[in-house]
């Protein structure tokens, strides 16, 4: 029993792999046809086999074990294996589902790309990476996840690689992410000093036994190993979960197919440094200033990030923005100790940002690959089922009860709310004005795009037309578990036991188990609904509320006002349209810098300083010593060698010989 | 008998089929030497490989070992012996010589006989040095594989050949030197004998063992090579051709390291721990200031060369934290290298064999017209950047765990290789190969044909293997280490 299971656990990873490797390398001969058949195949296989699995955990199976040894050194087996648990099973569901519906799109949207079996390749690569990354049952394979994910999503976002602006992006990402890898690295380097294992569970059980322990980082200046650990671990998570300041990678990664950016850039790749902070809780739990760090970072990114989404005019980019933001806000809920609640919020989110994605290439390909939002209006005639769900979607972003996301986002603010950790205050705050923004730029998505009256050029006009089955069906695919996502596992997942086995909370920060306190001992939908009417009547539901308001009024009722409100906040205007600043500072300052000093570098130091004066200087001080002794010599390098080596030879075998 | 003899068999085989080769002559039989030299660079890698399988893992002290007297009058002798370290660097001189002989395929057509005999020879001269256990046969042996290097990038070289020529001879010549007194000293403390076993048993005082470490220093430090006596590497790399700057980068500068763990950490351990933080500054100094120097670089094979230095790096730094850990990454970083710096250069050879020019400015856009050469590159590229699952990150993770063992410090700082390397590495790929077809030449390009794909594909899947799966390469250094860790412990004072 128990073997067939780990055949099942393997073959949910290497069928994603096989199939990308066929695609991959066998492109050309297999066609079109053949690479979509094999990875939509492979992919709905681990798909089917990730429900099975999760409803085994449910059934109370889990499994900690070893595939193989991957080396020894020092005494150590650096191992290769699984941990399937109730937070793993969830994420299997969650990647592999998202990534199905993806695939399928993918034939739709890729139709006419030369590129279409490398496509199908790289993101059956990346299911396998993102499926290695969540199952794994140590800190090593996790790296491995990790940076696979990474490369794969490098070799995405440059896709199109004649484009300049998509090779400049997926460098940035891959540098950018880089930053927050060494931190992750590092942090992997200190749990193995201090643990002397990198195995989850054995880690996981000793953090209690070296609380103790300080590491001395500055002359002076004492850490809790603890705290030093999590905040490594932490700055990892900020690379690939985009935390401000490395979410400069984010945005631009959208210089991707449209298909990506739903799949890798907002339902899972950045997930995974939610996920990993989640599955470390029993670390995070005894740093309350690692936890304060997380929080305060989160509530930076949630809500800076939202301002930003408001003033994009770029449909991908105004998606991109908010689910930095929604990032922000699954970072703050781990801070206050609701794992539960950010996995939860994953999840949901996955779905409706994944949803949103899609819709957006749908109304992307309806354009003739026009993303401009100032050139659309009006679509909502022509797209029937894209303008639903992508209200869908919105609903479920904005935070409208009964749609998924009202019950996930709802859960983290009050996680939040609960918290007495330093900082928690400043995050709700932050939270809670997110709110409005959220619902605002959302639905200034909606009216822009699929309201009002039509802005485009008479051609485009007259083709507008919804798009094809294949693309329609993974729309409503998503749209069924963006609406009930949140109602059906509200209670069984976050108030239940169910992640009890599988992320770890001090008595001290339960927080959820605060707010699970006003509905113990009801039904599932008895929860639903008084956790609904609950919120009704909390201000996260009317800032929403006024929020789609505001956003109504500027778009639809009094089109000239968000002009003279941009007039008005010229300065904010312009700071906000330039991103802060931040990317021209990286740029210049970094990027420029490091570049300039290692070329002043290479003049000085190797060029002028160790050639020019060591090495030739040494030359010409000898060269005038062997004027003298020049007749002696032929000057031909290869008459001297292969004397020397004739000459070698000979001794060396007549020695060897007479003796 | 046959046991006695391997090693023998490994160094003299591909050195007599070497001047078999030269004997075959000139151009004319160009089909047929090439053919010869292939069948000796297999054989040779088949005589290798039994000294894999018969390999004890279980001890740490000398195998296969050989014995015969040379010049009794000095006591110097003909002496072979491996531990598992010197073992796996003679398995990848007889792989990497094999992919040498199959990438000069076409790419040479002028003194062909010569050029593969030089290679050849060099393999045996190469094998002698991992095996020799006799210093002096271990100095005739370090001299004379020089021989054929200077050859090869004098004849088959570039423009600027013969500078980058002396400037090699003359590195290497000081530090050749250094260690020939070192020697002679050692020879005569040990009460004359040049049996490396001797010269470990030998007490020494601090002072001693300082010099003895600096004279060593310089012999190895030239070859590695460390910073700042780096310069010689870029100028020899680019002058060389592809085949000589694979054997260069795979096999030769691992031969400074081999001496650092041969000679300095035995011979002189009080000395190495006193200056280990010298090597270390200098490691961590490789690592970081080499780095962003390849940022500046315009030349491919530039570039890949200061990336060589930066790697390197970190085998000087694990081997002198003292750590076990670090020391088996170290070692492991020396046969990864081995793999994807040859693999690096052979794909910029590739390029130049098409164009004739290693400046990146000339290339842009070969994905387009290359897409297989492109998919290869950019799996090279991110084994050099470190990537898991590629060798690359076996070593640097094991040396970074190692460390920080040690000192967080030294780790963050060797760390801050995941940034730079991925900066200077896809930087190159971004403007050599990405981007839209930039001119005539890059749309004339051809994708590589089933001699290049096969030689980067056998490349890709040593680099896979040791990737995913380095447990055998580690097990068969754990004895040998922990005897090499023994000794460096053993104070000598």
């Amino acid at each position: 029993m128990m073997d067939d299971m780990k055949l099942i656990y393997l073959a949910i990873p290497l069928v994603c792999l096989f199939a990308a490797l066929i695609a991959g390398v066998f492109g050309r001969q297999i066609g079109r046809v053949g690479a979509h058949s094999i990875t939509v195949a492979g992919v709905a296989v681990a798909f089917a086999l990730s429900l099975y699995v999760y409803l085994d955990v449910i059934a109370g199976n889990t499994f900690n074990g070893t595939i193989y040894i991957w080396g020894v050194s020092d005494n150590f087996p650096f191992e290769v294996g699984f941990l399937i648990d109730s937070l793993t099973a969830t994420m299997m569901v969650v990647v592999t589902f998202v990534s199905l519906m993806v695939h399928i799109y993918t034939i739709g949207y890729m139709r006419d790309d030369p590129g279409y079996q490398r496509f199908f390749s790289y993101i059956s690569l990346f299911t396998f990476a993102m499926l290695m990354l969540v199952m794994s049952n140590n800190f090593l394979q996790l790296f491995f996840g990790w940076e696979l994910v990474g490369l794969v999503s490098y070799l995405l976002i440059g896709f199109w690689y004649t484009r300049e602006t998509a090779i400049y992006a997926n460098m940035k990402a891959f540098l950018v992410n880089r930053i927050g890898d060494l931190a992750f690295l590092i942090g992997i380097a200190a749990i193995y000093a201090t643990f002397g294992t990198l195995d989850y569970s054995a880690v996981f059980a000793s953090v209690p036994e070296v609380l103790g322990q300080t590491i001395e980082i500055l002359p002076g200046s004492e850490w809790s190993i603890i705290t030093f650990i999590s905040i490594l671990l932490f700055i990892g998570a900020m690379g690939k979960s985009a935390q401000v300041p490395l979410h400069v990678w984010l945005p631009d990664s959208m210089e991707g197919p449209t298909p990506i950016s739903a799949l890798i850039h907002a339902a899972t790749m950045v997930t995974a440094g939610i996920f990993m902070v989640a599955r470390t809780s029993p670390i995070f739990e005894f740093s309350e200033t690692a936890l304060s760090v997380v929080m305060i970072i989160g509530a930076i990114t949630a809500f800076f990030m939202a301002l930003l989404g408001l003033v994009q005019n770029d449909i991908k980019r105004v998606i991109a923005y908010s689910t930095l933001s929604q990032l922000g806000y699954m970072t703050v809920g781990l801070g206050a100790s609701g794992y539960a609640a950010s996995i939860f919020h994953l999840g949901t989110h996955a779905f409706f940002k994944a949803l949103l994605f899609l819709a957006a290439g749908s109304v992307i390909i309806a354009m003739h690959h026009e993303q401009d939002m100032r050139k659309m209006g009006g679509l909502r005639k022509f797209l029937p089922w894209t303008y639903i769900t992508a209200a869908i979607g919105s609903l479920a972003l904005a935070g409208i009860p009964p749609f998924a996301g009202f019950f996930s986002k709802d859960m983290i603010i009050e996680s939040v709310h609960q918290s007495e950790l330093f900082g928690s205050g400043i995050a709700y705050a932050a939270v809670l004005s997110s709110v409005v923004l959220t619902a605002f730029y959302s639905f200034r998505l909606m009216f822009m795009t699929f309201h009002g009256r039509p802005r485009m050029d008479q051609h485009t006009l007259q083709h507008l037309k919804e798009s094809p089955m294949v693309i329609v069906l993974p729309l409503l695919l998503l749209a069924i578990p963006s609406v009930i996502a949140g109602a059906l596992f509200i209670n069984p997942m976050v108030f239940g036991d169910y992640f009890s086995g599988a992320i770890f909370v001090l008595p001290q920060h339960d927080v959820i188990g605060a707010i699970a306190e006003d509905y113990q001992g009801k039904s599932d939908l008895a929860v639903v609904f008084s956790f609904m009417f609950h919120g009704i009547l909390q201000p996260p539901f009317w800032l929403a509320i006024s929020g789609i308001f505001l956003a109504w009024l500027f778009y639809i009722r009094l089109p000239e006002l968000p002009g003279k409100a941009v007039a008005l906040v010229k300065p904010l205007y312009s700071l906000l349209m330039n991103k802060y600043y931040i990317d021209e500072f990286n740029q210049k300052f970094l990027a420029n810098g490091t570049v300039g000093v290692g070329r002043l570098l290479s003049k000085f130091g190797d060029t002028i300083f160790i050639d020019g004066w060591l090495v030739n200087g040494t030359a010409k001080v000898i060269g005038y010593f062997s004027r003298a002794l020049r007749p002696l010599q032929s000057g031909l390098v290869n008459h001297y060698a292969f004397a020397m080596i004739i000459g070698l030879l000979v001794l060396m075998t007549w020695f060897v010989r007479i003796n | 008998m046959f046991e006695v003899n391997q090693l023998s068999l490994a160094i003299w085989l591909p050195i007599i089929g070497g001047i078999a080769v030269l004997t075959i002559g000139n151009d004319q039989h160009a089909a047929r030497v090439r053919v010869v030299a292939l069948l000796v660079s297999i054989a040779t890698f088949l005589v290798t490989l039994p000294l894999y399988i018969s390999f004890d893992k279980t001890v740490g002290e000398m195998q296969f070992i050989e014995h015969l007297r040379w010049i009794p009058a000095l006591n110097i002798n003909y002496s072979l012996g491996i531990d598992g370290i010197a073992l796996l660097l003679i398995l990848l001189t007889a792989f990497i010589t094999i992919i040498v002989v199959i990438s000069a395929w076409q790419v040479i057509q002028e003194k062909v006989a010569q050029y593969m005999a030089a290679f050849l020879i060099m393999e045996g001269l190469m094998i002698g040095v991992f095996s020799a256990t006799d210093a002096i046969l271990f100095y005739v042996f370090w001299e004379a594989m020089l021989i054929p290097m200077f050859l090869i990038i004098g004849i088959w070289g570039g423009p600027n050949r013969i500078y980058a020529t002396i400037k090699f001879f003359l590195y290497t010549l000081l530090g050749s030197l250094l260690m020939l007194v070192a020697l002679i000293y050692l020879y005569v403390k040990s009460g004359n004998s040049f049996a490396l076993a001797d010269m470990y048993a030998v007490k020494l005082n601090l002072t001693e063992q300082i010099w003895l470490f600096a004279a060593f220093f310089m012999a190895f430090a030239v070859k590695i090579p460390m910073f700042p006596v780096h310069t010689w590497l870029p100028d020899a790399h680019v002058e060389a051709p592809a085949g000589g700057s694979v054997v260069l980068a795979a096999i030769m500068l691992k031969m400074g390291a081999y001496g650092f763990i041969r000679f300095n950490l035995p011979i002189t351990p009080d000395a190495s721990h006193s200056l280990s933080g010298v090597i270390i500054a200098l490691s961590l100094i490789a690592i970081v200031y080499i780095s962003m120097v390849a940022l500046a670089q315009t030349d491919m094979k530039r570039l890949i060369a200061y990336s060589s230095i930066a790697h390197m790096g970190f085998v000087t730094l694990g081997l002198f934290v003292f750590n076990k850990m670090a020391v088996e990454g170290a070692i492991i970083q020396m046969i990864s290298h081995g793999f994807i710096s040859g693999a690096m250069f052979l794909c910029v050879g590739v390029l130049y064999d098409r164009m004739h020019t290693r400046k990146m400015s000339d290339y842009g856009g070969v994905a387009n017209t290359m897409p297989k050469f492109a998919a290869f590159m950019m799996f090279f590229a991110m084994a050099n950047v470190g990537l898991p699952g590629t060798s690359g990150f076996v070593g640097e993770f094991l040396v970074i765990l190692g460390v920080f063992q040690v000192n967080a410090w030294y780790a963050i700082i060797a760390g801050t290789t995941l940034i730079l390397g991925a900066a200077y590495t896809l930087w190159m790929y971004k403007r050599a190969i990405y981007g839209a077809v930039s001119n005539d030449m890059v749309k004339a390009l051809k994708d590589i044909n089933s001699r290049e794909g096969f030689f980067l594909l056998i490349l890709t899947l040593s680099v896979l293997i040791m990737g995913l799966w380095p447990a055998p390469f580690l097990e068969i250094i754990h004895t040998s280490v922990d005897k090499l860790l023994t000794l460096s412990a053993v104070s000598k004072l």
